[in-house]
């Protein structure tokens, strides 16, 4: 500690070149915590699968619709406990970005297959009885101030409705729900597949998917294989998956997001690793009559080299916590993009923690090693 | 008196490309306790490397160094750092301070190397800025103050530890005359009043002249001793 005054006015001696090195890092790290944050809020939902659960969608693409037929066969394959269709609604509310995860389901099978939904039983009961109703997620309801017996309109991206040829959907709000265990998943919303079976154009007596609970998880493997049986050369054939490989899959759908945060970063992180290199290593240079002094005065090899390696760090650090905290900042900017309540993990925190002392150790090695064989005689009379 | 340096048989060879220099050839020197030594001789003569062996900077090729009592040819590279930050104080030509510290934390640089408190590190460099006349400069950066008042700070710096022996190499070469009388005046205000033993390198023959004694090298010996 009582070196950190030397530290600090070391760090400050060219005042602009530190100020553009502590701003390239500081904006390396920013694009650190915002593309690992969004990385670990996809991987989140892949984290957060139920492994009771598997998803039965269409062999050929998930946009493939099944026959709502499907579910009594399926529910007759043994070691199942429910099944639940969903459907993708493509719901916005007013402007395109503000997505709403809101789907068609049969609420009490929803339940049985999803327990960790929890709402409380006279708002199921009015959903049932309310044709146009739908239960929101809490945080939903807060994003957009709603309230139970508001009536809102969310518009479908896919479906038209019969009546009056419009993509506007009616909805009474009868009722809230919490997701037990994930939070980024209070931003949904249930309604009638009754009601949006009867009310669409086309696609009527077919379900996206099916959710299907298992007894066994240890069985899913052959419950999987069995319900695919069940439809193999029909019209309709299916592919079943844990909820944790189709919510991989899902995912993959934008791209393999893992691989390309990983790309970005490291190209990120492989420049600056140059770049503040360059800068340690020219500050270094600048001042060895001062590190040879400090020597003469009696620091040692080791204190000098470590004196270096704690500038790098000290920059690297403070860096890297301004960049961090303007990503935590700038998170809640992602909502519309991400489609709910998101927040910087502090797993991404930890992580960037680390990355700032490899940097560190890493930028600081070599004019670290240069200031440690540093030959006092030499620096002070210029050689 | 006793001697806090002795050189014998001490020779330093240096190797420029691929030829092997002799800077120093088989000198012998003693140097008593309270003494004010000028050491004397043309460019290349071997003063600074001498100075530098004193002061525990160099090595010597061949012979013994002992100052303080130490054999400071056989320490370590890390002894002999420990060694520097207890028994020798250094003033150079162009006074080498740190630019972005102040005056004040230029002379607490060595005392960061001790156990002494924050609040006592303050007190001991205050101190040393006064015994300098630079107590009013403390929280002036190297860059506002003249070069005799920087050569002070370094005085300070190198008499902050409470040193066995101050090395200067050239401490007025980049002076004018009345600042570097008022410098070499210091120094020998510090010899007579402190006791402190000057080991210093110079060109000038009025620098020397503040020196109780005056050695003189020419190709890397000792040729004479005068006496006080």
């Amino acid at each position: 500690m009582k070196y950190f005054p030397l530290l600090w006015a070391t760090l400050w001696r060219k005042k602009a070149r530190t100020i553009f090195t502590l701003l390239s890092i500081v904006i390396a790290f920013l694009l650190f915590g915002m593309l690992q944050g969004v990385n670990a809020a996809f991987q989140q939902g892949v984290n957060n699968a139920n492994v009771n659960r598997l998803i039965v969608a269409s062999r050929i693409s998930l946009t493939e619709p099944l026959p709502i037929s499907q579910k009594q066969q399926i529910e007759a394959v043994p070691g199942i406990t429910g099944v639940a269709s969903s459907s993708w609604f493509g719901a916005y509310y007013q402007e395109q970005k503000n997505f709403v995860f809101a789907m068609p389901v049969d609420i009490d099978d929803y339940l049985n297959v999803v327990p960790e939904i929890k709402t409380a039983p006279e708002q199921v009961e009015a959903l049932k009885r309310t044709r146009t109703g739908i239960i929101m997620g809490i945080d939903l309801m807060k994003k957009y101030g709603w309230k139970i017996g508001d009536r809102v309109s969310l518009h479908s991206t896919i479906w038209v409705r019969k009546d009056d040829g419009s993509s506007n959907w009616p909805f009474d709000i009868v009722g809230t729900y919490i997701f037990e265990g994930d939070e980024s998943q209070n931003t949904g919303a249930f309604f009638n597949y009754s009601y949006f079976d009867e009310a669409r154009t086309f696609g009527n007596g077919t379900v996206g998917w099916w959710t299907v609970s298992v007894k066994d998880p240890n069985q899913s493997a052959q419950i999987a294989a069995a319900i695919d049986k069940l439809f193999v050369n029909s019209p309709d054939e299916t592919k079943s998956q844990s909820e944790k490989e189709f919510t991989q899959s899902f995912i993959k759908q934008f791209g393999d997001i893992n691989f390309i945060v990983k790309a970005i970063l490291g190209a990120v992180f492989f420049t600056l690793l140059f770049l503040t290199g360059n800068t340690m290593m020219q500050s270094v240079r600048e001042r060895i009559p001062e590190l040879a002094v400090l020597k003469t005065l009696g620091f040692t090899d080791a204190k000098v080299t470590a004196l270096v390696l704690a500038e790098s760090l000290l920059l690297c650090v403070i860096a890297a916590a301004l960049g961090l905290l303007c990503a935590d900042l700038m998170f809640p900017m992602l909502e519309s993009v991400m489609g709910g309540a998101v927040s910087l993990p502090p797993r991404v925190i930890a992580i960037g923690g680390g990355v700032a002392v490899v940097l560190a150790l890493a930028t600081g090695g070599l004019p670290a090693l240069r200031a440690k064989r540093l030959v006092i005689v030499d620096a002070l009379a210029g050689r | 008196m006793s001697n806090i340096v002795s050189l014998k048989h001490v020779a330093k060879r240096y190797t420029r490309g691929k030829q092997a220099v002799e800077v120093l050839h088989s000198l012998n020197l003693e140097i008593t306790q309270g003494d004010f030594v000028a050491l004397m001789g043309p460019s290349g003569s071997g003063k600074t490397t001498l100075l530098n062996l004193i002061g525990g900077l160099d090595r010597p090729s061949e012979g013994e160094v002992a100052v303080a009592g130490e054999r400071i040819d056989q320490l370590s590279g890390a002894a002999l750092a420990r060694w520097r930050a207890r028994h020798v104080g250094f003033i150079f030509q162009f006074y080498n301070l740190m630019p972005m510290l102040s005056a004040q934390a230029n002379v607490e640089l060595p005392l960061l190397l001790t156990k002494l408190n924050a609040g006592q590190r303050k007190q001991n460099a205050q101190t040393a800025l006064k015994i300098v006349g630079l107590d009013d400069r403390a929280k002036h950066k190297p860059n506002e103050l003249s070069g005799g008042q920087q050569q002070r700070v370094a005085i300070a710096r190198a008499l902050v530890a409470d040193p066995t022996l101050l090395v200067c190499d050239e401490p007025t070469g980049d002076l004018d005359r009345k600042t570097a009388d008022e410098i070499l005046s210091l120094l020998q205000t510090l010899n007579r009043e402190h006791g402190k033993t000057i080991v210093m390198v110079t060109h000038d023959p009025k620098a020397a002249e503040y020196a109780k004694r005056q050695l003189h090298m020419d190709k890397g010996t000792l040729v004479d001793q005068p006496s006080h």
